[in-house]
């Protein structure tokens, strides 16, 4: 059992080594069959050791390595599983492997396929070793470690410099939030001592240490400033959106099913110390509602088919704080499991309709691609439906149980919760509709180049649509589970780490919420399709777009450039002065006016040196003469 | 004043330092390569006489076996220095020290 703990992050680190050092010496199909197996076989390891835990609850801690010892600090390289990571390794390594799949068919084209494949494994390498790590430092290692490959794969196509520039932003928001993840590791270690997760979180520990609720709280606020940079909540979330520069499978594995979620599960992780402090819980929900509204709100607008997906995805991950906020943490876990599904197949399937269209993403000139594209079509609807929340497939469940979380705890929560739903529901179908249904907008060529992808592509779509669609079933609320005899077998594995959720609803409410918002919902799709289908509507060119709500939100609200003149130009300036008024004049003043100093005095003192012998001679005379006449 | 062999001591003093001067004078006044070294070869003989000189004088030939030192280890210096100045003629074409200034600033 140890040594297949071990076994699950090296896999795809030995993958990667072979490609990344073979690199040129390998056929890129080698090279993915490589890349592919080794993701492989740590989703089959994974399934053993969840197999295990699924039997026996028992959390297992396993020891690497010891890594650093120094006086009373004590830090292992250790793996812990329990049911928390191992069900973050099914969903990484799952929806991992899949995405791997397919990458072959979608960067065969590419010269840099060898070193997207090793970044990729890369990734899943580090992501493993985050949700595998029995202390925040080991965790610390697979957070800096994804951060690290989101930069390259974001700017992979780096001879474009805008790619470089949304990966810089990318690494310098994140770098942003783990300042926070750091201050609250240090802070951790000199209050409690210790980083282990099973000295810090075992039952009473911070409950009976002496430190103060403030401190405590100002942890907890630490490490949520960590996962908003890493979960792109406001104010870091603008570099997500940015993030679609890089491939699209990137997008749909690292930037919408994991990586993204590293946030929630740092803060799902550290429940305990979050439940203490009820300050820091209410910002995470104000924090989560806000950026849950501002992404849908700009989703509305965007026409970018990628865009779209990130601001879904912002605003998803915001739904998610939401439940972490209010203490529904298995709430949260159970979106972060289904939003997996159904994202990676969104993002996928948009790079099938992006690979058909020779690289367009503009929704404007799609449209009519349900005929040339059945299999994307129908996997992409069950990815819509599934994100909109129709019942049964897995989203209405996730969402359903945030949502009814949130009424039990603030009604205004829920509320605006239900709005964040409904824009959901809209803006994934005018996505829908716009792309697949109508008329083809493009030119003629496209039109000629429209192909459906092949089978290693679908492949993985169909896989993850019979996951979105049935993914569900393993977390069904209690009261539609008892009438049919089914279990909620996602609360119950993850009660151990997680405890229950302690708000309780009458049945009779909760079952009026559910009818409630799937009735809106069903409502918003209509309209959707009446105003996209049957009117033909499209959204106009950005030069003749009218009403400037919809200027300013297709504009995103100009949130980066408002981040520009506040942050980064005053930065700019502060920087020039810095250089021109200091470090030219002062620090390279005094370094030079040194060499000046010496070379003048050389210039004086060389002159001495004649090269004429003789001189020499009669000095050297002269001063053994010296010298008698001194000693003597 | 005693006597050495019938000549007293002070004479081979006078000499040597006579011979010294005359060497350190040619090392100092003098342009052409050769000629310096060869004074230098004459400073160091000065010395020598002196060395054997007070040797004899107080009867311990310790001194003499450091001239024999010195003799042996000045025709070592010869043959260096001479293929020196030798490749300095064919390199420069002249063995005059006041063209040879190289190495000045």
């Amino acid at each position: 059992m140890e040594q297949l703990v071990k076994l699950i992050p090296l896999f795809p680190l030995i993958s990667f080594a072979i490609i990344a050092l073979m690199n040129r010496r390998l056929s890129k199909p080698q090279a993915a069959v490589i890349a592919c197996i080794g993701v492989l076989l740590s989703f089959i390891d994974s399934a053993v050791v969840f197999q295990s835990q699924l039997q026996s609850f028992h959390p297992v801690e396993v020891k690497v390595f010891d890594w650093i010892i120094a006086g009373n600090f004590n830090a292992s390289f250790s793996f812990l599983v329990d049911p928390l990571s191992s069900i973050f390794l099914m969903v990484i390594t799952g929806v991992g492997f899949l995405i791997h799949l397919f990458s072959v068919g979608y960067m065969k084209d590419d010269d840099g396929m060898r070193r997207f494949f090793a970044y990729l494994n890369l990734f899943i390498f580090f992501m493993l070793v985050l949700v595998l790590g029995n202390n925040f430092l080991v965790m610390f290692i697979g957070w800096e470690g994804v951060g690290f490959c989101s930069f390259m794969l974001i700017g992979f196509w780096y001879k474009d410099n805008k790619n470089n520039d949304a990966a810089k932003k990318a690494f310098v928001m994140n770098r942003i939030g783990d300042l926070g993840f750091l201050i609250a590791m240090c802070l951790i270690f000199f209050n409690f001592g210790s980083l282990n997760y099973s000295t810090l979180f075992s039952p009473g520990f911070l409950a009976e240490s002496s430190v103060s609720t403030e401190t405590l709280t100002l942890i907890t606020f630490c490490l949520f400033v960590g996962a908003m940079g890493k979960s792109a909540q406001i104010p870091l979330y603008t570099w997500l959106p940015d993030a679609m520069a890089g491939p699209t499978p990137v997008s749909a594995l690292i930037h919408a099913a994991t990586m993204v979620t590293a946030g929630i599960y740092m803060v799902a992780r550290t429940n305990v110390m979050f439940s203490l402090t009820p300050d820091t819980m209410t910002l995470v929900s104000i924090i989560g509602i806000a950026t849950a509204l501002l992404g849908a709100v700009i989703g509305l607008f965007q026409n970018d088919i990628k865009k779209v997906l990130a601001y879904s995805t912002v605003s998803q991950l915001g739904l998610m704080f939401v439940a972490l906020g209010v203490g529904a943490y298995t709430a949260a876990v159970f979106h972060v499991v289904t939003h997996a599904f159904f994202k990676a197949l969104l993002f996928l399937g948009s790079g099938s309709v992006i690979h058909a269209m020779g690289g367009e993403q503009d929704i404007r000139v799609m449209g009519g691609l349900k005929k040339k594209l059945p299999i994307t079509y129908l996997t992409f609807l069950i990815g819509t439906l599934a994100i909109s929340g129709i019942p049964p497939l897995a989203g209405f469940f996730s969402k359903d149980q945030i949502l009814s979380e949130a009424f039990a705890h603030n009604k205004i929560l829920f509320a605006l919760g239900l709005l964040v739903s409904l824009m959901t529901a809209f803006y994934m179908f005018r996505l829908f509709f716009l792309t697949f249904h109508g008329s083809f907008r493009g030119t003629h060529d496209q039109e000629h180049h429209l192909h459906e992808s092949p089978m290693n592509m679908t492949l993985p779509l169909i896989v993850l649509a019979v996951c979105a669609a049935f993914a569900g079933f393993i977390g069904v609320p209690h009261v539609i589970g008892e009438g049919l005899g089914l279990h909620n077998l996602f609360e119950s594995y993850l009660s151990p780490v997680l405890g229950v959720s302690s708000s309780h609803i009458e049945a009779s409410v909760e079952w009026m919420l559910m009818g409630l918002t799937t009735v809106l919902i069903v409502m918003v799709i209509l309209y959707a399709r009446h105003l996209f289908v049957s009117k033909n509507y499209v959204p106009e060119s950005d030069s003749h777009m009218k009403g400037s709500f919809k200027k300013l939100a297709y504009g995103k609200f100009y949130v980066d450039e408002f981040y520009n003149k506040v942050f980064t130009q005053p930065l700019d300036k502060i920087s020039l002065f810095l250089e021109k008024g200091i470090d030219i004049p002062v620090i390279d003043g005094m370094v030079r006016g040194i060499g000046k100093l010496t070379q003048g005095l050389a210039s004086i003192a060389r002159k001495i040196q004649t090269g004429n012998t003789g001189y020499y001679a009669i000095a050297f005379v002269f001063a053994i003469l010296l010298l008698f006449i001194f000693f003597i | 004043m005693q006597n050495l062999h019938g000549i007293p001591i002070n004479y081979y003093v006078i000499l040597s330092t006579a011979l010294f001067c005359v060497g350190a004078l040619g090392v100092m006044l003098r342009r052409n390569a050769i000629i310096i070294f060869m004074c230098v070869e004459l400073m160091l003989n000065a010395v020598n006489l002196l060395l054997v000189a007070f040797s004899s004088y107080f009867g311990d030939s310790q001194a003499q076996v450091f001239v024999f030192f010195i003799m042996a280890v000045a025709a070592a210096e010869v043959a260096v220095g001479l293929a020196i100045l030798i490749m300095i003629f064919r390199n420069a074409g002249t063995s005059d020290t006041d063209v040879l200034t190289k190495l000045k600033w």
